[in-house]
């Protein structure tokens, strides 16, 4: 209790922070479809097989002058997982993997985030993935950003990570060269 | 006419054969790892007895149409003739709800099912949104519940055979 008052009262701070800072605030752009979550994972040990989630949202705020302030949040419809199959989706869909009757949603929230001068970062924060929730740090890196066509102001970022599915109570004895998964995850967004 | 055409019989022995297999099978399969050497050759042959099924159910019930049933015997009660035929109804409905569920299930993804190399029965729709789950559920618990209709028939049979002692079973044997 006392330490989820104290998270509060810092994602408040941060909160408060950022928009004093005057962070941008981004809408991860999945509306025109311009950000992707995918995974991929190895296939027996002899090829990797990719899918990846189709319905998602999620926002994140950038400090240009203190990367360290930015932040982001993304949840993801567990449902929407797509491996270009559909009996495999209905089995990733249920209880030998992403239970999502039971958890729909999978989220990120960002803790901490360190970056460099290269405008590579790494995303410290909290995955909840079939009802758990663990620390994982994302290896991220500014794709770009400007001015789009249409009058708005876009960022982008790609970053990936690696997680090994016991540690998210995901148990299906898929061989020994697939316990890990690696997620890449490509977002765009919208400065609002 | 007092006892069901031999074709008649082989068709509905052929079809329950298959029924009981398809389901034990069903149930099965879904038990199985990923490195079990079933794990990819169950649900095909799941798929192609599946589809024998359904050329059978089709040959049967429009040959149920022309050669007709014979009637019920003279001592089945209105009661037993009614709770029969509705039993009948269902099991051809919940079979063929069943092979359709699990045809939605098997071409979810915009692709036929392969027959043996030999042909493929073609996807005939736009697969809709979450198609192989809700196909899934029927397919799941239309094979329960057809399952206790497969009791109630069987028990029927057997009840008429041992405890009425008529030859309600004996026209099917």
């Amino acid at each position: 209790m006392k330490n989820s008052i104290k998270a509060l009262g810092a994602g408040l701070v941060l909160t408060l922070s950022s928009s004093v800072f005057a962070a941008e605030s981004y809408v991860i752009d999945t509306k025109g479809m311009h950000a992707f979550i995918e995974f991929k994972i190895k296939h027996l040990g002899y090829s990797w097989l990719k899918g990846r989630f189709n319905d998602f949202e999620g926002e994140f705020n950038y400090d240009e002058k203190n990367p360290e302030k930015s932040n982001v949040n993304v949840t993801i419809k567990t449902a929407s997982v797509d491996s270009n199959h559909a009996e495999r989706d209905k089995h990733l869909r249920g209880s030998d993997f992403l239970n999502v009757s039971k958890y729909p949603t999978a989220t990120f929230k960002s803790t901490k985030i360190v970056s460099n001068e290269k405008g590579e970062a790494d995303i410290h924060g909290k995955l909840t993935l079939n009802g758990v929730t663990k620390d994982i740090i994302i290896d991220a890196e500014e794709v770009g950003a400007g001015s789009d066509p249409w009058g708005g102001f876009r960022r982008g970022f790609e970053g990936t990570t690696e997680i090994a599915l016991k540690d998210y109570n995901i148990n299906f004895n898929l061989g020994p060269a697939s316990e890990k998964v690696e997620l890449i995850l490509n977002i765009e967004g919208v400065r609002k | 006419m007092t006892s069901y055409k031999p074709s008649q019989k082989w068709l509905h022995w052929l079809s329950a054969v298959l029924i009981l297999g398809l389901f034990a099978v069903g149930v099965w399969m879904r038990t199985l790892g990923y490195y079990d050497s079933w794990y990819q050759t169950a649900p095909h042959w799941h798929k192609q007895f599946g589809m024998l099924l359904l050329l059978i159910m089709v040959v049967r019930i429009v040959w149920k149409f022309i050669a007709k049933s014979p009637a019920p015997l003279e001592n089945h009660k209105p009661w037993e003739v009614k709770s029969a035929h509705l039993t009948h109804y269902v099991l051809y409905l919940g079979v063929l709800l069943i092979i359709a569920s699990g045809y939605l299930i098997a071409t979810a993804d915009n692709r036929g099912i392969d027959i043996l190399g030999w042909f493929t029965v073609p996807v005939l729709f736009t697969p809709f949104d979450g198609q192989e789950d809700i196909a899934g559920d029927i397919h799941e618990w239309g094979a329960y519940i057809l399952m206790g209709f497969v009791a109630l028939h069987v028990a029927g049979a057997l009840k008429h055979h041992f405890i009425d002692q008529d030859k309600t079973l004996k026209r099917m044997l």
